[in-house]
């Protein structure tokens, strides 16, 4: 499980598609952050991580959709399957890969925040009141909320991705439907507001990734969102388990 | 090593095996022939867990694939139909990594260098997979399945697409192998079999129709002695001749002539080398023996022979020896050259 864990992270760095996401993730959420808090001289960060979650409906299919599909391509999937491996090694090996370049950008783009510290200092300094200005600047646990708020959707969305990936041998068609339910999973709840009855309200709430989200950004740690994006990850793994076994079958 | 019992593997209606038993000892090599669309890869994806089956049980080193696939995965190596690399590592990051997915617990670099240097990719060892040659992908493929000194060796069609230098170079590979793994090879050529294993599988349309030691076979092609040779002198004469000669079952004249020499087939009696023999008395009648030509009967035609008579036989399902099988086509063959010729005397007349 472990060797293919390293291949997989191996494989994004010798090809380019690991630098462009990486690059394109960090120039967001770069762009995103000045937009939302430098530009609109704001210590708020929770607009520029739902923000974010909008940029991921690219850039998690760019991690996710050539893990299954090239490998089915050129058949080297024969390879795994025939080694000591179990399917669910195999799986979890994988989505831990795309897992662990998302966690990197994601850690990575926090230098975004050092400016808005650098400036709250600055700022503090310069008053003279500041003991009653104390908490003027960036809040850190909120920050920390979406951080941990935005990982978890992301490994959601990843799951998605990987099932996806596994069902078809064709990259592209891979990463589009990955970006067409990623898309509907976040503006689902934006639906939500047009519609009238209760029940079906109640339903696509329950559904919307967006509204859980949104807890984070108040830097509440909320053990029923925590449960939910679990859930999603187990169901899609699993799913893609059996799209596996289901071939070795049929 | 490995024992195949009543193994089904269905695709809606489709059999793509059916019903197929076989065991393999320890240390043979086995060829499984049979031609394209015949369940040979079906079989052996199945064997190496790649493949479920729908009924029936494989058991390797006396582990049964399904309940424990991954202590028999480790005794298998395996090279697929194409071989399953990854074209953007070097040979070195490609063997490395089959090094570690196979759990190996050999000394990494010692082991990496004796498979290199056993399948010759030494040379190559640092170059990316994508530039090298089809033979060269092929034998990493190899190395690959050599990996962590499995047990079992198993090859799907080893040779196809190399030049017939490298086909000798593998074969003899594979030979080697033989020594102290049991190798499993398909392919639908027959003398590669003829040349490499010990045992030959021929399966068609998901079942077993023959399943014999290669000598045997060989020995079936061998059986009845034909020869064709040609001879200068009157056609009548050197026919009767012939025909009243002991030793010889059956002569006849065919129409194929070079310059004044005719060309006669002579079947001699089984077990009796009748060349020398022949040449003494041609010698004696001044009717100079120009050309002598040992006709067998190609593995082909067995190969043909065979997956045509169990086409036949599908209702009697019972599995006729391979030498009787190849007798009757012997006849049938012989027969139907008599026919032609008789024809063609006729028109000359």
């Amino acid at each position: 499980m472990f060797a293919i864990y390293k291949k997989e992270m191996r494989s994004y760095f010798i090809n380019a598609i690991g630098y462009v996401y990486i690059a394109v993730f960090l120039a967001v959420s770069a762009f995103v952050c000045c937009l939302s808090t430098l530009h609109a001289q704001s210590y708020d960060v929770s607009t520029y991580f739902t923000l974010m979650l909008f940029s991921l409906v690219v850039l998690i299919p760019l991690l996710t959709m050539k893990l299954f599909s090239e490998e089915r391509k050129l058949r080297t999937e024969q390879l795994l399957l025939t080694a000591p491996v179990t399917i669910t090694g195999m799986v979890l090996a994988k989505f831990l890969a795309a897992m662990t370049m998302f966690t990197g950008t994601v850690l990575v783009s926090c230098i975004n925040f050092i400016p808005l510290y650098h400036l709250a200092d600055e700022a503090r300094a310069a008053d003279e009141y500041a003991e009653i200005t104390s908490a003027l600047g960036p809040n850190t646990a909120i920050i920390a909320g979406n951080l941990i708020g935005i990982l978890l959707v992301g490994a959601a969305f990843i799951s998605v991705g990987v099932f996806i990936s596994a069902l078809t041998e064709n990259q592209l068609a891979a990463a589009v439907s990955t970006m067409g339910i990623i898309l509907a999973m976040i503006i689902i709840g934006v639906l939500n507001s047009l519609i009238d009855n209760y029940a079906i309200r109640f339903v696509l709430s329950w559904f919307s990734v967006l509204e859980r989200f949104n807890l984070f950004g108040y830097g509440i740690f909320d053990f029923n969102a925590l449960l939910y994006y679990l859930s999603i990850c187990t169901v899609f793994i699993f799913l893609t388990i059996r799209v596996y076994e289901k071939r070795r079958w049929s | 090593m490995i024992k195949i019992d009543h193994l089904i593997k269905r695709y809606g209606a489709n059999y793509a095996v059916d019903d197929v038993s076989f065991s393999i000892g320890e240390g043979e090599i086995v060829g499984f022939l049979g031609p394209n669309g015949a369940g040979k890869s079906t079989t052996m994806n199945i064997l190496t867990g790649y493949l479920s089956a729908t009924s029936g049980t494989v058991k390797v080193g006396g582990i049964d694939v399904l309940e424990d696939p991954l202590s028999a995965k480790k005794m298998i190596g395996f090279l697929p139909e194409q071989p399953p690399l990854y074209l953007d590592m070097t040979v070195e990051e490609y063997l490395n990594f089959s090094y570690e997915l196979k759990n190996c617990k050999l000394n990494r670099t010692k082991h990496l260098k004796e498979i290199c240097e056993v399948v010759k990719i030494t040379d190559v060892y640092h170059r990316v997979i994508r530039n090298l040659s089809k033979g060269y992908r092929q034998r990493v493929g190899i190395a690959q399945a050599l990996i962590g000194n499995p047990k079992i060796i198993i090859f799907d069609e080893p040779t196809v697409g190399l030049d017939p230098k490298q086909i000798i170079e593998i074969r003899n590979l594979i030979r080697n192998l033989g020594r102290d793994h049991t190798v499993i090879l398909s392919t639908h050529i027959l003398q590669e079999v003829q040349a490499v294993c010990d045992r030959i599988i021929i399966i068609n349309k998901g079942k077993i129709v023959a399943d014999e030691r290669t000598e045997n076979i060989t020995r079936a092609v061998d059986s009845k002695r034909r020869f064709n040779v040609k001879i200068v002198g009157p056609q009548r004469e050197v026919l009767a001749m012939l025909k009243a000669k002991q030793g010889i079952v059956y002569a006849e004249a065919l129409a194929e002539r070079d310059g004044d020499a005719h060309t006669y087939m002579i079947e001699s009696e089984v077990g009796l080398d009748i060349r020398k023999n022949l040449f003494y008395t041609l010698a004696e009648k001044n009717w100079p023996m120009i050309g002598l030509e040992a006709l067998g009967m190609s593995l082909e035609d067995i190969f043909i022979t065979i997956v045509d008579s169990s086409e036949e036989k599908k209702k009697t399902r019972g599995r006729a020896s391979i030498e009787k099988k190849v007798a009757q086509s012997v006849m049938q063959s012989t027969a139907q050259k008599q026919m032609e010729s008789n024809a063609s005397d006729g028109k000359s007349e």
